[in-house]
C-alpha cells in the first residue's frame, strides 16, 4: 500500500461502489471457477458439502453457534454472507471482499489477517442444523424425524455448556491457523446473529476417508478407523451416508446427519494397563492394527475364532466387536474425528481424548444403536467419558452462485 | 496466493481513484504514504520530523526486545494518539489527526517512563474532518455532553471524597458507584491526558513499580475489602486533586469527529473486556453501575453523530438502534430499584447474554469510524 495516501484511500472507500464491486467481480469470478487451479484448493461448491468425503485433513477446529437473532430475515443474510467469505476462504483469499489490509485506515479490516501469506491449506467449511433451530424461524415443519435430540446413554457425563448448538461449522485443514482463522472469522461476521457457544480444537485426524491415506492413531496408541467408510465406495456411501429423497425433508437430499461426541480419554491410567489388556479391549494388535487372530489390517475379523482355552480370539465386550456392522444390523458411519488435548485438568492429568466426529444418512439405524451397544458392554468405558455431544443436519452441497448455506431449508 | 487477488484489487481501485482525481504525481504519493518508525529498546526512529497537517499514518515496527508503546503528543504531554502493547517483531499502524503546530513522538520500551522523544512538525492546511458543518456540530455537541457530565463528576467525586475522609463508610459506599458513572460515561476522553486515568482509575496490579495504589479503586478496597477508610484521607484527596485536573483539562478540550466515534466504540471495549467479568469493581461488585454508565456514553457520541450519519449510512443507524435497545432491554433485567444488581448476583447464562448483546452492537459501531472519515 505504500504510495497510497490516506486521502487517496478515502477517496477509495468513496468510489467504493466501484471498488467494492471490482472486488465482487474477483469472488464471483472465483465462486463459479470455484478454486480450480489454485493449489491445495477444495472445490466449495458441489452436490455434496466438502469436509466429508474429502480426505480427512490433519486439523480441526469445530464450532457451535446459538442464534441469538429472534429476526429470520437476519439470519439468513448472516447465511449469505457466511456462504460468501466460505467460498473466499476455502480458495485462500480473505474473508471480506476488501481485505485485512486494504481498506480505509478508520475501518476495522473485514479479515483478521491471520491467514495472509498461508495457501488455503486444503480448508474445508461443513455447515450443519441443530434440532433446537427447528423449533424457531417457522422451521418446525422441515425438521426431519432424523434430528432428534440423541437419547442419554449409559455413562454419559455430557457438560451442557459444551453440548448442543443450533449452528456448527467444521473447518478442516493441513494449517490448523488456516482453520482456526475460518472459524474466527465466521464467528465475527456472525456477531449479533449468532453467538459462540462451544468451539473445540482438533490436531490430529484419527480417521481415513479415502483409500490412499494410512490408517492414524488415537491417544490409546491404536489404529483408528481401519474399516471407515471411504470416498472410493459410491455404492456403500449411498446406502450409509447421503440422505436419498424420500428418506425426510427434500431440503436433506445429499445431505448426511454429523454426530460429534467430545470423549475424554483417561490416558494414563490406561498407560498403565498391560499391552495384552489394552488389545483384547479394542480387539486389535496395537502395531499392525490387524484384528486378533489375523495379521492384516484390513481383513475381516472372525468373531468365532476361539483360542486353545475355547474362549473367543476377539472378547465379546472388546470395542471392535460391539462397534462392527455385523453386531449392529448392518450400521456403517463415515467417521472423521480428531485428537485433542486441551492442556490439563489441575490433577495432573492431560486433558485428552477424541473428538469424535460421524457422519451418516440416519443417527436412528446408525450412531445411535452402535453407541447404545457400546455404552452397555465395552471395556474401553472404563478409560473413556463423554462430556461433549451434539447432533446436526448437515444441507447439501452449493450449486449456483446465488445459492447459499441452508437456502433450501429457508425457501 | 491469498495475496495476489488483493494485490491486483489494490491497484486496480488505484487506478480507479487516479482517474476520479484526474491528477497525480508519483512524488506527492511517496511523501505522504505512512511514515515508518523503528523503534528499539534504546531508538525511536521516525522516518519524518515533518509532515503536511491532516490525518497522517505512523507504521510502528518494534524491532526490540521489549515491549513497546508509541504515542504523538502535543504541548504539554497532551496525547493526540497512541498504540500500546506493541511485542517485539511487530508493526503497527496509529491513525491521527494532527493540525499545524510542534508535536512530539515517543517510544516507550517496556512501557515506562517519559520515552524516547522526538520532534514532530506539523505545517500546512489540510481542510480538517470539522469543516464540513455537520460534523463540527457533532463535537459541539458531544463537548457539550463532556461539560455536563464533568460538572457532576466533580460534584459526586466531592460528596464521595467528603465521606470518605469523615469515616463514613456506608455514605461513601452509596455514592461510589454514582461518581463513577459520570467518569465511566466520558472515559475515552480522560484518557487523553496521560497519566490522569491510571491515577484516577487505575486497578491494583497495573500501578506502577514505586508508586502508590490510589484513585478510585484503592478507596473500594479500603471500603469493602480491608474495610478501614481510616488511613484513606491522603488518596482520597490527591483523587479529587486529580478528578479536578481531568475536568478542567476535558472542558478545554477540542474533540475530533474521529475521536467520538473511536470513543463510543471503546467505551463498549470497556464493558466487553471489563465490566462483564467482573475484574472492574472487584471489591464491591458495582460494575453494572459502570456497564451502564459506558452504554450511556457510547449513545451519546453516537446521538451526537446521528446526523452526519443518517446523512451517509442510514442503514447503519438503524442498525445501532435495534442494538442499543437490545443492550438496554438485556441490561434492564438486572436492575433492582433505583440501583442495579451486583455482578456477583449475576449467573454465567446472564453474563453471555449480556456479551452477546455488546457484541451485537460493537460490530456495527467500530463501522462508525470509516463512515465519518469518509468525505462528503
Amino acid at each position: 500500500m505504500t504510495g497510497i495516501n490516506r486521502r487517496r484511500a478515502l477517496t477509495l472507500a468513496g468510489v467504493g461502489a466501484a471498488g467494492v464491486a471490482g472486488a465482487a467481480a474477483v469472488a464471483a469470478t472465483k465462486f463459479k471457477g470455484d478454486s480450480e487451479g489454485t493449489p491445495e484448493a477444495v472445490p466449495f461448491s458441489g452436490q455434496h458439502q466438502a469436509g466429508i468425503v474429502t480426505p480427512a485433513q490433519d486439523r480441526l477446529h469445530f464450532v457451535a453457534f446459538d442464534v441469538v437473532t429472534k429476526d429470520r430475515d437476519r439470519l439468513i443474510r448472516m447465511l449469505k454472507e457466511w456462504t460468501a467469505a466460505a467460498a473466499r476462504m476455502t480458495a485462500g483469499q480473505d474473508a471480506g471482499e476488501i481485505g485485512a489490509v486494504n481498506g480505509i485506515p478508520e475501518a476495522p479490516p473485514d479479515d483478521t489477517g491471520e491467514a495472509l501469506d498461508l495457501p488455503p491449506a486444503w480448508l474445508t467449511l461443513t455447515i450443519g442444523f441443530g434440532p433446537g433451530l427447528f423449533q424457531r424461524f417457522g422451521l418446525s415443519a422441515k425438521r426431519p424425524p432424523a434430528l432428534e435430540e440423541l437419547p442419554r446413554f449409559t455413562g454419559d457425563t455430557l457438560d451442557a455448556a459444551i453440548s448442543g448448538g443450533d449452528i456448527c461449522v467444521q473447518a478442516c485443514a493441513n494449517d490448523p491457523q488456516v482453520a482456526v482463522h475460518a472459524i474466527r472469522n465466521l464467528a465475527r461476521i456472525g456477531m449479533g446473529a449468532v453467538s459462540v457457544r462451544w468451539s473445540q480444537l482438533g490436531f490430529g485426524r484419527t480417521s481415513s476417508t479415502t483409500t490412499g491415506q494410512t490408517t492414524p492413531r488415537n491417544l490409546f496408541g491404536f489404529k483408528d478407523g481401519t474399516r471407515n467408510l471411504k470416498a472410493e465406495q459410491p455404492d456403500l456411501l449411498r446406502e450409509h451416508l447421503w440422505v436419498q429423497p424420500g428418506d425426510g425433508p427434500d431440503w436433506m437430499a445429499g445431505g448426511s446427519y454429523l454426530v460429534s461426541r467430545k470423549i475424554r480419554m483417561i490416558i494414563e491410567t490406561w498407560d498403565r494397563s498391560s499391552l495384552a489388556e489394552q488389545e483384547m479391549i479394542i480387539g486389535r494388535r496395537k502395531g499392525s492394527g490387524a484384528p486378533l487372530g489375523s495379521d492384516d489390517e484390513f481383513e475381516e475379523p472372525d468373531f468365532t475364532a476361539v483360542g486353545a482355552d475355547g474362549t473367543e480370539l476377539i472378547a465379546k465386550t472388546s470395542h471392535v466387536r460391539l462397534a462392527h456392522p455385523d453386531t449392529n444390523a448392518g450400521a456403517r458411519m463415515l467417521r472423521r474425528g480428531y485428537n485433542f488435548v486441551d492442556g490439563s485438568d489441575g490433577l495432573g492429568r492431560l486433558n485428552a481424548g477424541l473428538f469424535f466426529i460421524a457422519y451418516q444418512r440416519d443417527p436412528r439405524t446408525a450412531f445411535i444403536p452402535v453407541q447404545r451397544s457400546l455404552a452397555a458392554n465395552d471395556e474401553m468405558n472404563e478409560y473413556v467419558r463423554h462430556v461433549s455431544s451434539a447432533l446436526f443436519a448437515c444441507p447439501p452441497g452449493i450449486t449456483a452462485p446465488d445459492d447459499y448455506w441452508g437456502s433450501a431449508l429457508f425457501s | 496466493m491469498r495475496t495476489t487477488p488483493l494485490a491486483v484489487t489494490a491497484v486496480a481501485a488505484l487506478g480507479l481513484t487516479l482517474t476520479a482525481c484526474g491528477s497525480s504525481d508519483a512524488t506527492s504519493e511517496t511523501k505522504t504514504g505512512p511514515i515508518a518508525v523503528a523503534a528499539t529498546d534504546t531508538a525511536c526512529e521516525v522516518a519524518k520530523t515533518a509532515v503536511d497537517a491532516g490525518t497522517n499514518v505512523f507504521a510502528i515496527t518494534n524491532k526490540g526486545q521489549k515491549v513497546t508503546e508509541f504515542y504523538v503528543y502535543a504541548a504539554g504531554d497532551r496525547v493526540m494518539a497512541e498504540v500500546e502493547n506493541i511485542a517485539p517483531g511487530l508493526s503497527r499502524n496509529l491513525h491521527v489527526e494532527l493540525p499545524a503546530g510542534t508535536y512530539e513522538t515517543a517510544c516507550k520500551p517496556g512501557m515506562i517512563g517519559k520515552g524516547i522523544r522526538g520532534q514532530l512538525t506539523v505545517s500546512g492546511s489540510a481542510a480538517p474532518l470539522t469543516d464540513d458543518a455537520a460534523l463540527l456540530a457533532a463535537t459541539e455537541s458531544y463537548s457539550r455532553y463532556v461539560k455536563s457530565q464533568t460538572g457532576a463528576l466533580e460534584e459526586k467525586t466531592t460528596e464521595f471524597v467528603t465521606a470518605v475522609k469523615a469515616g463514613k463508610a456506608d455514605e461513601a459506599k452509596a455514592l461510589f458507584p454514582i461518581a463513577r458513572t459520570y467518569w465511566e460515561r466520558i472515559e475515552p476522553v480522560a484518557e487523553i491526558f496521560g497519566d490522569l486515568d491510571p491515577r484516577i482509575d487505575g486497578r491494583e496490579e497495573v500501578t506502577e513499580e514505586g508508586l502508590t495504589f490510589g484513585g478510585f479503586h484503592r478507596i473500594e478496597k479500603d471500603l469493602w475489602e480491608t474495610k478501614d477508610i481510616s488511613k484513606s484521607g491522603p488518596i482520597a484527596d490527591q483523587l479529587l486533586t486529580d478528578v479536578k485536573e481531568v475536568v478542567q483539562k476535558a472542558n478545554a478540550e477540542k474533540l475530533s469527529p474521529l475521536q467520538l466515534a473511536n470513543g463510543a466504540k471503546a467505551l463498549l471495549d470497556e464493558v466487553a473486556a471489563g465490566k462483564i467479568t467482573g475484574e472492574e469493581d472487584r471489591y464491591s461488585h458495582t460494575d453494572l453501575w459502570d456497564f451502564n454508565a459506558n452504554i450511556e456514553g457510547s449513545k451519546a457520541a453516537i446521538a451526537s453523530l446521528r446526523p452526519v450519519l443518517e446523512e451517509r449510512d442510514p442503514a447503519l443507524v438503524k442498525t445501532l438502534d435495534t442494538e442499543f435497545t437490545n443492550v438496554d432491554t438485556t441490561l434492564a433485567k438486572h436492575r433492582s430499584g433505583d440501583a442495579w444488581k451486583l455482578h456477583t448476583d449475576l449467573s454465567q447464562a446472564d453474563l453471555k447474554e449480556l456479551s452477546d448483546a455488546i457484541n451485537a452492537l460493537a460490530e456495527p459501531i467500530s463501522q462508525v469510524a470509516a463512515v465519518v472519515a469518509k468525505q462528503a
